[in-house]
C-alpha cells in the first residue's frame, strides 16, 4: 500500500466554554486508503462530528480551536493551508453530508440553485451545464422526475429525498473523500436502509473513500472496511471490521457489541452499558471509561497505552497491555 | 394569493368600524367639550355651535349619525378645532408631511440599522460588535425630546449646517428624520444582528461552507434572507406608526403633520379629528401588516397563502 489518501495525526480540537476546556478530539490518529470506508462509532458527544469538522476545518472558532496535529490529505497538511486553498478542497475533493437533512438544506433556495452553485464553483460550469449536471446527479441518487423536481424547494421533499439531494450535492464534483456524519440517524428505518444502499452503490461506482460516522455498529458492519471506536474524544479501539466484531478488545467496544440488537434472537431486554456518557469538562485523569468499566482496576487511574492486539488491530486499555506482556 | 389579499382587506372593514366606534366613545366620554376652551364663548354661542355640529343630541344618536356619514359618504366630519375645515382637509394636509418625514426616517433606519447589524454579526464579539451594540442601546434609551434638541444645538445652532425647525424644502427634513430614526435604527440593528447570528449558526450555513463557497457568497446568497425575516415583521407596525404621524418630533420641529394636528385636536376635544386620525393609523397598520405578510411569503417559500 502506498501513502494513504487521508492521514490524521494526533489531531486535537478543543472548545473553550465557561465550564473550561472541552477536549472534544484528543490526540486522534487514523489512516484511510483511497476508495476504502472507515466507520467511526461512539456514543453521543464522543467527538465524532468534531473530528470530521476538524478535517474540513469547519470548527466554529470561537469557541472551538484545532490545537494541534496534522490532517494529511494527498500528502498535504490541510491545517496549514490558507483559507482560499482550503475552500478549493471543500466540496470538490472532500465533501460532507450531515445528520439532519431537514435543516441541512437552505429552506429559502431552490434545490436547483443549491446543486448548481457547487459545480459552477468547482467545475467552472456555466448555468446551463451546471443545471444539466444537477439533474444528472438527482437522477443518479434516485429522485424520480428530477428535471421537474429540481425547481422545488427543500420543504417540498421528504426527509429521505432531502438526504438524497444532500448526497447528490456532495458527489457532484467527484470528491475523493466523502464524510457522512450520521447520514441516516434522522430517517426512519426503511429509508435508512435505502440511503445506506445508495451510498454503498455510489462509493463503488465512483471509487470514493468514505468516512461513515454513526453510533450504530450495525450500520458499520455492512459498510466499513475499518472501524474506529471513539470514547471521550479518543479512539479507544481501531481494527478491520471483521476483526473488531470477532475479537473486540476494549471493554467499551465489547459493551457496544453486547448492546446491539440481534435480529435472530428475541431478547427480552437489551444490554446497556451502565452509567452515563462522560462529562467532557471533568474527565478522570486515567482511562475515561473507568467509571463505567466492569474491569476497572488500579492501573486504570493512569492513561492506558494504545497497543496492537492483532493485525492492524489496536486498543487502548490496560487489560490489553497486560495480556500483551503475558503473551 | 390574490384571494388571500382580498379576504384580508374585506376583513379589515369590520375591524376599522370597531376602531372608529371605540375611539368615538373614548373621546366623547372624556371630560370637557370642544367649545369650553380659553376662548370662553358666551353660553348662547356655545349652544348654537353645539347645535350646528349636532353635539346637542343624545350620544347614541350622534354616534349613528356619524357612522352613517362615515360609511355612506366616506365623510369624517367637520373639525371643531379648525372651524372652517373638515377632518378630511386636515388629514389631506397633515398626512403627506407625516408620511414624508416617517418614510425618510424609516428608510434611514433600515439602511443604517441593517448595515450596523450585519457588520456586528460578522464581527461577533469583537470591539466593533460591542461598540455598535452599545450605540444601539443608547439609541433605544435616549428619548426624542432629548435627542432632537441635542441635534439642533450641534448641527444647527453651532455648526449652522441645517435649519433648526419649521417645514419647507428638504433641508428641513434632515434633522427631524434623523431624530426620529435613532430609535428605529438601533432596534433594527439589534434585530438584524441577532437574526444573522442565529442563521450563521444554522446547519444549512454549515452546508454552504462545506461546499467551499466564499464567505461573501455564504452571507449574501445563503444567510441574509433568513435573517431579514425579523426585520420584515417589525417593519409593519413600526412603519404604520411612523407614517401616521409622530407627536413629539412634529411638535419639536414645528412640522404641520398628522401628529401635530392630532395633539392639538385632542387638547381642544375635537372628537372628529381624533377619531379620523385614529382611523388613518389603524388603516395604515392593517395595510402594512398585509404588506409584511406578502413580503414574508416572497422571502420564505415555505409560506403559502390560500
Ligand atoms: N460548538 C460547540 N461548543 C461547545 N462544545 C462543543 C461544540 N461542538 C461540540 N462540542 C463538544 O464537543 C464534544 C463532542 O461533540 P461531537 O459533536 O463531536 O459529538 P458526536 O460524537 O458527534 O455526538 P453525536 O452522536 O451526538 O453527534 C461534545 O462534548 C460537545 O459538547
Ligand atoms: S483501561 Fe481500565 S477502565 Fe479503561 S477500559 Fe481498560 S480496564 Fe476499563
Ligand atoms: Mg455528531
Amino acid at each position: 500500500m502506498g501513502t494513504p489518501l487521508l492521514s490524521v495525526r494526533n489531531l486535537q480540537t478543543s472548545f473553550f466554554t465557561r465550564e473550561g476546556e472541552v477536549r472534544s478530539v484528543d490526540d486522534v490518529s487514523f489512516d484511510l486508503e483511497a476508495g476504502q470506508t472507515l466507520g467511526i462509532v461512539g456514543e453521543s458527544g464522543s467527538g465524532k462530528s468534531v473530528t470530521s469538522l476538524s478535517i474540513m476545518r469547519l470548527i466554529p472558532t470561537p469557541p472551538g480551536r484545532i490545537k494541534g496535529g496534522q490532517v494529511l490529505f494527498g500528502g498535504q497538511d490541510l491545517l496549514k493551508l490558507s483559507d482560499r486553498q482550503m475552500r478549493a478542497i471543500r466540496g470538490k475533493r472532500i465533501a460532507m453530508i450531515f445528520q439532519d437533512p431537514m435543516s441541512s438544506l437552505n429552506p429559502f433556495l431552490r434545490i436547483a440553485r443549491q446543486l448548481t452553485e457547487i459545480s459552477e464553483l468547482h467545475l467552472g460550469l456555466d448555468r446551463r451545464a451546471a443545471r444539466r449536471r444537477a439533474i444528472e446527479m438527482l437522477e443518479l441518487v434516485g429522485i424520480p422526475d428530477a428535471a421537474r423536481r429540481i425547481d422545488d424547494y427543500p420543504h417540498q421533499f421528504s426527509g429521505g429525498m432531502r438526504q438524497r439531494v444532500m448526497i447528490a450535492m456532495a458527489l457532484s464534483c467527484d470528491p475523493q473523500l466523502l464524510i457522512a456524519d450520521e447520514p441516516t440517524t434522522a430517517l426512519d428505518v426503511t429509508i435508512q436502509a435505502q440511503i445506506l444502499e445508495l451510498i454503498k452503490d455510489l462509493r463503488e461506482r465512483l471509487g470514493t473513500a468514505v468516512i461513515l460516522i454513526t453510533h450504530d455498529l450495525g450500520v458499520v458492519a455492512g459498510m466499513a472496511d475499518r472501524v474506529a471506536v471513539m470514547y471521550a474524544g479518543k479512539i479507544v479501539e481501531s481494527a478491520p471490521t471483521d476483526s473488531l466484531f470477532a475479537r473486540p478488545a476494549h471493554p467499551y467496544t465489547q459493551g457496544l457489541l453486547r448492546s446491539m440488537p440481534d435480529p435472530l434472537q428475541e431478547v427480552a431486554e437489551l444490554y446497556q452499558i451502565p452509567g452515563l456518557p462522560p462529562d467532557m469538562t471533568r474527565l478522570p485523569p486515567g482511562c475515561a471509561f473507568a467509571p463505567r468499566c466492569p474491569h476497572a482496576a488500579e492501573p486504570c487511574s493512569q492513561p492506558p497505552e494504545t497497543v496492537a492486539v492483532g493485525a492492524a488491530h489496536r486498543s487502548a486499555c490496560w487489560l490489553n497491555v497486560r495480556s500483551e506482556t503475558r503473551a | 394569493m390574490l384571494k388571500f389579499v382580498l379576504r384580508r382587506l374585506l376583513l379589515a372593514i369590520p375591524v376599522l368600524l370597531v376602531v372608529v366606534t371605540i375611539s368615538f366613545f373614548l373621546v366623547r366620554l372624556a371630560p370637557g367639550g370642544p367649545f369650553m376652551e380659553e376662548r370662553a364663548y358666551p353660553p348662547a354661542v356655545i349652544e348654537k355651535l353645539n347645535a350646528k355640529y349636532g353635539l346637542d343630541k343624545p350620544l347614541h344618536e350622534q354616534y349613528f349619525n356619524y357612522m352613517q356619514r362615515v360609511i355612506l359618504h366616506l365623510d369624517l366630519g367637520p373639525s371643531t378645532r379648525y372651524l372652517d375645515r373638515t377632518v378630511g382637509d386636515v388629514i389631506a394636509q397633515g398626512l403627506p408631511n407625516s408620511m414624508l418625514l416617517g418614510g425618510t426616517a424609516y428608510l434611514t433606519a433600515l439602511v443604517l440599522g441593517m448595515a450596523a447589524g450585519i457588520i456586528a454579526a460578522l464581527r461577533q464579539n469583537s470591539g466593533v460588535d460591542y461598540g455598535a451594540m452599545a450605540v444601539a442601546v443608547l439609541g433605544v434609551s435616549i428619548p426624542n425630546f432629548v435627542l432632537g434638541p441635542l441635534l439642533v444645538i450641534v448641527l444647527s445652532l453651532t455648526l449652522y449646517w441645517l435649519p433648526p425647525a419649521r417645514w419647507g424644502d428638504l433641508s428641513h427634513l434632515i434633522l427631524p428624520a434623523l431624530t426620529l430614526s435613532a430609535l428605529y435604527t438601533a432596534y433594527i440593528a439589534r434585530l438584524t444582528r441577532s437574526g444573522l447570528v442565529e442563521v450563521l449558526r444554522s446547519d444549512y450555513i454549515r452546508t454552504a461552507r462545506a461546499k467551499g463557497l466564499r464567505e461573501s457568497v455564504v452571507l449574501l446568497r445563503h444567510a441574509l434572507r433568513g435573517s431579514l425575516l425579523p426585520v420584515v415583521s417589525y417593519s409593519g407596525p413600526a412603519l404604520a406608526f411612523l407614517l401616521g404621524g409622530t407627536i413629539v418630533v412634529e411638535k419639536l420641529f414645528l412640522i404641520p403633520g398628522l401628529g401635530n394636528f392630532f395633539i392639538e385636536a385632542a387638547n381642544a376635544r375635537d372628537s372628529f379629528i381624533v377619531v379620523g386620525v385614529t382611523l388613518v393609523v389603524a388603516t395604515l397598520l392593517i395595510v402594512l401588516n398585509l404588506v409584511v405578510d406578502i413580503v414574508y411569503a416572497l422571502i420564505d417559500p415555505r409560506i403559502a397563502y390560500k
